[in-house]
């Protein structure tokens, strides 16, 4: 048996074995990328358009909250395919349904529960109840307050930015007409028209009043954005109208 | 050993010192004159154990789904093990679990749960149970204590995964927000299928505000007349003015002229004493118990129970429905 001390005092044989050593780790990571055609589950509504979008502007600026404020240090977004998480929190998550997160917010630690259909589950006035003051509804909550989010103005300066950013790496928000076009292809032109860059800010302000997600209609505050973000979250798919062994096939 | 000992020490240029306390080998470095370093070989256990866990990499990188690349049939090595389970079938837009027809395919996560979904004796049994329940009337499933054992364990866990961030842990609601579900009083209609529809479809509730059509001193004349309807002492001549202000007002339209309210709109009865809204239990005294009535009239209020329907199956809503039956009852 060789003493690892020859290696160790001969700098060129070790470079050589540590590139070696690495490039076997490299390999098995990226070779498979060269054979597998997609791990991303093509999810299309009974329309053949996809069902998985990106998100709008407010629910993006929402989602930046979502990360500046920390929350994925104590809610993952990741529900795995277990049965006990599949009895609590619905059907496990597809890949298609976090394609246009970036970075992704699956997460590891749960602190609390995991938040990857949270969309929905809750009226948008418990949300902002429960933001402000998770106590007031959740007797038992260790979740810190955060009442700032009702009070503070949403800074929308920089949305067409962000989503220009976003468009950058890939995510499909559109800018021309071909652009535009090709998204009402791909998602139907209701969404098509959410997407469009140009009418962003006026697609926002529109949300943010129909929605009304903080229960306060002459104000647009930085919680408007964020239970706008958490209502989308795990509800774009419709999982009655698929079957599992189409998810499977992924696998 | 002595012989590999051997060949080591030819190798090594350095001469060999020993520590001269124990007479151990060092690596012949010295720091501040007398420090030395023991050059003592890892422990064989802890050798031994190094080369198990690669040859455990290695039964693991066959048996298990490892390498997706060419080199195995379609692309991947896809481990030894197999799973069975059935297709869904969707039918009419809606989705028959295991409906249709069965599949083989390698092991992984997403099989095992499809698979464990179809054929674990303790998910059948969950199964059985869910579908026994929702195919038994209301009434029988309560005096069943089998059945009303398994519907207060597993609606538990349903009402605390959807409901109980509203409605409490225990169904007692918080006044002002959320309706108590175990006080045997519901706004949306007691029935069986009044509360089914309730969680299926959700509600959407609207008291308007009163404070631009009416003055504070007609909001506190009213209050008075409400809180006299659930028997509250009250200034008597007030309540009087605050009748024909109910009746006039707008009041009567949704909470009735007697002030029983209607479940059609879910307003709330004004005669049982039970306050959703206005926290009069909480009020000190009489005052405050005005104030607190006055706050609902001149502001209104909105709520809403979200819908459920394409969350929970209408089995599960059965169980639901026979929980919250049960939770009241007791």
């Amino acid at each position: 048996m060789m003493k690892h001390e020859s290696i160790e005092t001969n700098a060129a044989l070790l470079i050589v074995l540590t590139l070696a050593a690495i490039s076997i780790g490299g390999l098995v990571e990226i070779v498979p990328l060269f054979y597998i055609e997609g791990t991303v589950e093509d999810v299309k509504n009974a329309d053949g358009k996809d069902a998985v979008r990106p998100y709008t502007g407010l629910e993006q600026l929402g989602r930046d909250i979502y990360t500046r404020e920390g929350c994925y240090t104590c809610h993952s977004q990741m529900i795995r395919p277990f049965r006990d998480e599949a009895l609590r929190y619905g059907h496990y998550s597809l890949a298609a349904e976090s394609q246009y997160d970036h970075p992704f917010q699956w997460g590891s630690m749960r602190r609390g529960p995991d938040l990857a259909r949270v969309g929905g589950k809750y009226s948008s006035a418990w949300h902002t109840k429960h933001l402000i003051a998770p106590r007031s509804v959740v007797p038992e909550s260790i979740m810190p307050n955060y009442p700032w989010l009702q009070d503070t103005d949403l800074d929308i300066s920089d949305l067409t930015a962000k989503m220009k950013t976003l468009k950058k790496v890939g995510v499909p928000y559109s800018l021309t007409k071909i652009e535009y076009d090709a998204n009402v292809e791909q998602f139907g032109e209701d969404v098509a028209k959410k997407l469009d860059i140009n009418m962003s800010e006026k697609n926002l302000m529109k949300d943010a009043k129909l929605g009304n997600f903080d229960g306060n209609p002459d104000k647009l505050s930085e919680m408007d954005a964020l239970v706008a973000y958490l209502q989308i979250l795990g509800t774009m798919i419709d999982f009655s109208k698929h079957d599992e062994a189409e998810f499977i096939k992924f696998r | 050993m002595a012989d590999i000992d051997k060949v080591t020490k030819q190798k090594v240029k350095h001469e060999v010192i020993k520590d001269p306390l124990t007479g151990a080998e060092t690596t012949g470095h010295v720091w501040d004159d007398t420090l030395m370093e023991f050059n003592n070989p890892i422990p064989t256990w802890w050798l031994w154990a190094f080369y198990g866990t690669i040859v455990f990499t290695i039964a693991y990188f066959i048996m298990y789904p490892s390498w997706p690349t060419g080199l195995a049939e379609k692309g991947y090595l896809k481990g030894t093990a197999e799973l069975t389970y059935k297709a869904d079938i969707i039918k009419d837009g809606k989705r028959i679990v295991g409906g249709g027809e069965e599949i083989t395919t390698h092991w992984n996560t997403r099989a095992l749960l499809a698979h464990e979904m179809q054929n674990d004796p303790n998910e059948l049994k969950r199964q059985e149970m869910v579908k026994t329940v929702a195919a038994t009337p209301l009434a029988s499933v309560i005096k069943d204590p089998q059945q009303s054992q398994f519907v207060l364990a597993y609606g538990k866990g349903i009402f605390g995964d959807y409901c109980a961030a509203c409605h409490q842990a225990g169904g007692q609601g918080v006044i002002g927000h959320y309706p108590n579900l175990i006080d045997d009083a519901w706004l949306w209609g007691a029935d069986s299928a009044d509360i089914e529809l309730t969680i299926r479809k959700g509600r959407k509730g609207n008291m308007p505000a009163h404070k631009a059509s009416m003055t504070d001193a007609e909001i506190a004349q009213t209050a008075n007349y409400v809180l006299s309807l659930s028997g509250e002492s009250v200034d008597s001549a007030a309540a009087e003015h605050g009748k024909k202000l109910f009746n006039t007002k707008g009041c009567s339209g949704c909470h009735m002229p007697t002030g029983i309210g209607m479940k059609a709109l879910g307003s709330a009865n004004l005669t049982d004493k039970i306050w959703t809204q206005a926290d009069v239990p909480a009020a000190v005294d009489a005052k405050a118990k005005v104030a607190a009535v006055k706050t609902i009239i001149a502001n209104g209020f909105k709520r809403e129970m979200p819908a459920w329907e394409s969350r929970l199956s209408n089995d599960e809503i059965k169980v639901l429905v026979a929980y919250l039956k049960l939770l009241s009852a007791n």
